[in-house]
């Protein structure tokens, strides 16, 4: 049997709709202004096999990124238990957490290590990164004065270059002007076929999925919809959307 | 608690990574570089030096020695529990896109702190020299009288990052009481001897940061030793406080990406 990369068992998140507490403001009004949960990730199980590409799939808000963010730890779940079976991970999403105040070289190293990255690797690996960021001289410069372009460059070329052994894609599949997204889009499928790495994906782009995908998962509404193969869950979602 | 620590010792290499990237990052900006390190403490030395010494005339034995030494204690806990209200607030962009232990965050602060409260350390030192004070096997103790400050701070740093995360106009409350705070913390004077008996023997045994700061004084000025049942007892209430503050931050931690 496979090899299961992620165990997710019913999962549940929920985000409070927190109002801010403010002292001076509760001291003028009666009572303590109420918490609301919204329910995002309700009840969800599956697991992902080692170096399969999972495309996640659903409708705007049904829960994909919360799915994503829980799994790379950025959410504590509510409820249920994700099991990543001791395999490193990363999140490739719009900015990998930049501090502004300090350069693109200082940002790599820092953003290298909390991804779990060795002192040793990242340097090794430092010029690489670099060169594919294709930012030039402001390399050395805060990030806080990057354009968005250069910014997102190089977010994709960090987590691009430090391997981990699983992948998770929110919706960023190529960034930049022609040339980059051309060579990120090569590098792309270059770390995808690597038979060892789990990606999953989220996309609205069903092309690419159906291209890359091996499975493919459908969240609505923070629930499974449906958990398949490409062909299968793509015809579904393609009926039930049109 | 052995989670917290190995937690801490696995991150030990990003924490200096980040800690040094801030010192040189809030340096490079301003034209005199590193030197306003040194600068700084030197020009508050200077004043301190023309309102307690000529204006006031304070009395305290080595006044400028007593003056700096306590301040910079103060500073360092003053400047970590400022920052920490906010760090939740502040690291928005990192922790909403990858994980970090919150308690490595505050430890980035109190190591850039740190390191700010050692150079004004060397400035006491120099400033002892040249006031000829004495000192003797009591300053030995030392170590140990700051290392438990730096724990009672971590502790509080801890709790305040994890309320400032939920309550918005905390940062405002603490500014004023710690404005309050440096009063009754016998910075510029000792409380012990210049409060009205017994108010001020008890000021100094309750107040964490006034006895703490006494006993730094004991070690380095006094000659004093600082084995007492109140060292012992404040001890422990900073380590209680350590760990119950890390407990608490690491339980909600994932949580507090959800609420700002």
């Amino acid at each position: 049997m496979y090899k299961t990369a992620i165990e997710v068992r019913n999962l549940c998140i929920d985000y409070k709709i927190f109002k801010n507490v403010s002292i001076v403001k509760n001291l003028f009004h009666n009572k303590i202004e109420q918490q609301d949960y919204f329910h995002a990730i309700k009840n969800i199980s599956f697991d992902v096999y080692k170096g399969e590409i999972l495309g996640v799939i659903g409708k705007n808000g049904s829960g994909k990124s919360t799915l994503l963010n829980a799994i790379v730890g950025i959410f504590k779940p509510d409820d249920g238990t994700i099991d990543l079976k001791g395999n490193s991970i990363s999140l490739m999403s719009i900015g990998v957490g930049f501090n502004e105040q300090l350069t693109g070289r200082e940002n790599i190293i820092l953003s290298g290590m909390l991804l779990g990255f060795s002192e040793k690797e990242i340097l090794s690996k430092i010029d690489d990164i670099i060169d594919f960021a294709e930012v030039g001289e402001h390399i050395d410069m805060p990030v806080g004065t990057y354009s968005s372009g250069m910014y997102s460059k190089l977010a994709f070329s960090i987590t691009a270059n430090l391997e981990t052994d699983i992948l998770l894609i929110d919706e960023v599949l190529s960034v930049g002007d022609e040339k980059f997204r051309k060579k990120s889009l090569s590098k792309m499928k270059n770390l995808i076929s690597d038979k060892n790495r789990t990606v999953i994906i989220v996309s609205h782009d069903l092309g690419t999925l159906q291209e890359i995908c091996n499975r493919i998962l459908w969240i609505h509404d923070g629930e499974l919809q449906q958990l398949g193969t490409t062909e299968h869950v793509l015809d579904e979602y393609r009926k039930f959307m049109l | 608690m052995k989670t917290d620590l190995t937690h801490i010792w696995k991150y030990r290499k990003y924490l200096f990574y980040a800690a040094k990237f801030e010192l040189k990052s809030e340096v490079s900006n301003a034209y005199l570089d590193w030197f306003w390190w040194i600068l700084e403490p030197l020009f508050n030395m200077l004043i301190y030096y023309l309102i307690f010494g000529l204006v006031f005339r304070t009395p305290e034995k080595y006044f400028m020695v007593f003056i700096y030494s306590s301040l910079t204690m103060w500073n360092f806990f003053s400047r970590t529990v400022m920052v920490s209200v906010q760090l939740i607030r502040f690291s928005k962009p990192i922790i909403t896109k990858v994980y970090i232990p919150k308690s490595v965050l505050l430890l980035e602060k109190m190591l850039v702190n740190a390191f700010k409260m050692a150079i004004s350390s060397v400035i006491v030192v120099i400033m002892m020299i040249l006031y000829k004070v004495p000192v003797d096997y009591h300053l030995l103790s030392l170590p140990y009288v700051l290392i438990i400050f730096f724990i009672f701070t971590f502790g509080c740093g801890c709790i305040l990052m994890h309320l400032g995360a939920y309550i918005s106009d905390l940062s405002y409350i603490i500014s004023l009481v710690l404005n309050m705070l440096i009063y009754f913390t016998g910075i510029f004077y000792s409380i012990g001897e210049r409060f009205p008996a017994p108010w001020g023997k008890i000021f100094e045994l309750c107040n964490p940061l006034a006895f703490m700061i006494a006993q730094m004084r004991n070690c380095l000025l006094h000659k004093h030793s600082i084995i007492s049942p109140a060292m012992l007892c404040w001890t422990i209430i900073s380590f209680i406080l350590a760990l119950i503050g890390s407990r608490i931050v690491s339980k909600y931690e994932n949580s507090y990406a959800k609420v700002i």
